[in-house]
């Protein structure tokens, strides 16, 4: 009756449980393998203890609740800190709208993917139009990026989400780049205004953002959401149906020609002058745009956003975007969306690019803590609920 | 109690299957919610390992029903016959609540429920976000009671093995011929 016990088995249950004779030399040191004679039951006490305690602060620092690491949460916290809070918007892109509209593909991509919103001819869409900063009354003139978000959910069930911004490339090529960036924003609490010194040194420590500074002093401003580019910035990988795959980024190119939006009329624009010309525009016509894929050469940046790729790659147009309706995204069912720029249908995948895992990670954060705002009623002006609006 | 009864091979299988798909899926829950870096594979992972793990419950539940387990040695204290009772119904009701949550949560949120390539699940809740929000926490919470109930179930599994030695960490750890 006495078969042998798997190795990994601390023991044989079959032994008698009186203890034998107690031994004199009880051990200090916990021991996880204390052997089943053992006569003092401390050793074997401490052994399970240690496990235990090893076990707990594993999970604690996987978690995150040890260790410095950077996580999501403090990336989040530290996009909160550069300004007030505002229970129950996003924590970026806090200003912004709804709309509704479709996305007609022309089959062009199907040579590039197998996802079905290349081959459905119409997939509805649900976007938001947003200002970059965490102020859902931040100045729209004031705000040099703009950007665009879809959901667009195909008759197969399949979801495809994507943020896109006004800028032809990310700030800085990682997480702890961004991460900096928003230390080195937070208010000086002397000032009330970020600390110059803590701006040099970030910039000095993660010098690609000086592209970035310098596309955003030069770059002309567009006078409309409607006339502006988004552009996806990072990499994803486009699979076929005949399993070829490439790296591909995409954008979306304004049916309407561009305005321009000179330097005095900002100082003059109304706060909401934006969602204001959104809603005009949309009751003359609809807005549309071309959405543009990149195709990656050999050898071009397909891990680092803050790269742009050369002008003449070769561009696919795989169908148009119109936009036909917006709403306040208090009452708009964009308010309530994670455009977390990881779901994708099959045919597209994520790439290795650091940003899009790290956006993907601050989404959720921000996401949960707003709805959880919104749930326990703290967010009254989120919701439209509150008096002033 | 006698050294020699164990829980049926099926229960013993189920438990030694589900035990490290369990520990991994806390430790790949709480790593995804804070990883900046492995957030997309951890989360590819969570979502069918946590089905799995309700298909693996629910086979279990039905076979610990149908199946009585050894008796617990009759010297045990009272009490620790009581927290082994409380605490085995706990981890089973954690088990079962865990997945569900995840899966009504995800449908609160509007997300997509995607298991793997274009394997979909239906939503299983209205989307809400006052309902997502409870759920969200509920689940966290029901995760940190599970791990904490965990490592007490592993820390009375050891004291049996190595120092009450009275067959109950056998009656679920051995296998061998009498099956």
């Amino acid at each position: 009756m006495h078969e042998p016990d798997p190795p990994s088995l601390p023991t044989d249950p079959d032994v008698p449980a009186a203890p034998p004779p107690v031994d004199a030399s009880p051990a200090a040191v916990p021991d996880e393998s204390a052997p089943p004679g053992s006569p003092n039951p401390a050793p074997a006490l401490l052994g399970i203890g240690a496990i235990v305690l090893a076990a707990a602060g594993a999970l604690a620092w996987t978690a995150g609740w040890i260790g410095g690491g950077l996580t999501a949460q403090r990336m989040t916290d530290a996009i909160e800190a550069i300004g007030a809070p505002h229970p129950g918007f996003r924590r970026a892109h806090a200003k912004g709208v709804c709309v509704y509209g479709t996305f007609r593909a022309n089959g062009a991509a199907v040579a590039l993917s197998s996802a079905r919103v290349f081959a459905q001819k119409e997939t509805p869409v649900l976007g938001r139009f947003s200002i970059a900063g965490g102020d859902p009354h931040g100045a729209d003139a004031k705000a040099r990026v703009r950007s665009l978000a879809l959901l667009l959910r195909t008759d197969d069930g399949q979801e495809w989400r994507t943020a896109m911004n006004s800028f032809p490339f990310f700030p800085v090529a990682t997480p702890e780049g961004f991460h900096a960036q928003s230390l080195a924003s937070a208010p000086d609490p002397k000032t009330g205004k970020p600390d110059p010194a803590k701006l040099a040194a970030f910039v000095a420590q993660y010098p690609e953002v000086k592209k970035f500074q310098a596309w955003a002093a030069s770059a002309p401003w567009s006078n409309s959401w409607g006339n502006t580019e988004y552009n996806g910035v990072n990499a994803f990988v486009f699979t076929a149906a005949d399993g070829s795959a490439r790296y591909v980024r995409w954008s979306m190119r304004p049916q309407l020609p561009f305005a321009p939006l000179e330097s005095a009329q900002r100082d003059q624009a109304d706060a909401d002058f934006l969602a204001d010309d959104l809603n005009a525009r949309l009751i003359a016509a609809p807005l549309a745009w071309d959405m543009v894929l990149t195709i990656a050469a050999p050898g071009d940046a397909v891990n680092d956003a803050s790269q742009a790729w050369p002008d003449d790659r070769e561009r696919v147009v795989a169908g148009t975007l119109e936009l036909t309706r917006a709403e306040p995204q208090a009452s708009g069912r964009c308010r309530d969306v994670n455009y977390d720029p990881l779901i994708l249908p099959t045919g597209i995948a994520g790439s290795d690019d650091p940003i899009l895992a790290a956006r993907s990670a601050v989404y959720s954060q921000s996401f949960n803590r707003r709805e959880r705002e919104i749930a326990h009623g703290r967010a009254p002006e989120a919701t439209g609920r509150g008096g002033a609006q | 109690m006698n050294g020699h009864e164990r829980f049926n091979l099926t229960a013993r299988v189920l438990h030694w299957t589900m035990a490290p798909l369990i520990v991994a899926m806390l430790f790949v829950g709480v790593g995804m919610v804070a990883s900046v870096a492995n957030r997309p594979w951890l989360i590819d992972l969570h979502r069918p390992l946590g089905i799995a793990i309700l298909v693996l419950v629910v086979v279990r539940l039905v076979n610990r029903l149908r199946h009585r387990p050894p008796p617990l040695p009759a010297d045990l204290p009272r009490w620790q016959v009581l927290a082994a009772l409380a605490s085995h119904w706990l981890l089973y009701a954690l088990m079962l609540a865990m997945p569900l949550a995840g899966w009504a949560m995800l449908s609160a949120g509007g997300y997509p429920i995607v298991l793997f390539g274009g394997v979909h699940l239906p939503a299983i809740a209205p989307q809400d976000p006052a309902l997502y929000a409870w759920l969200r926490d509920a689940h966290g919470w029901a995760a940190r009671l599970l791990f904490a109930t965990v490592l007490l179930h592993v820390a009375a599994a050891l004291f049996h093995a190595w120092v009450r030695r009275d067959g109950v960490f056998g009656s679920m750890a051995r296998f061998g011929r009498r099956d």
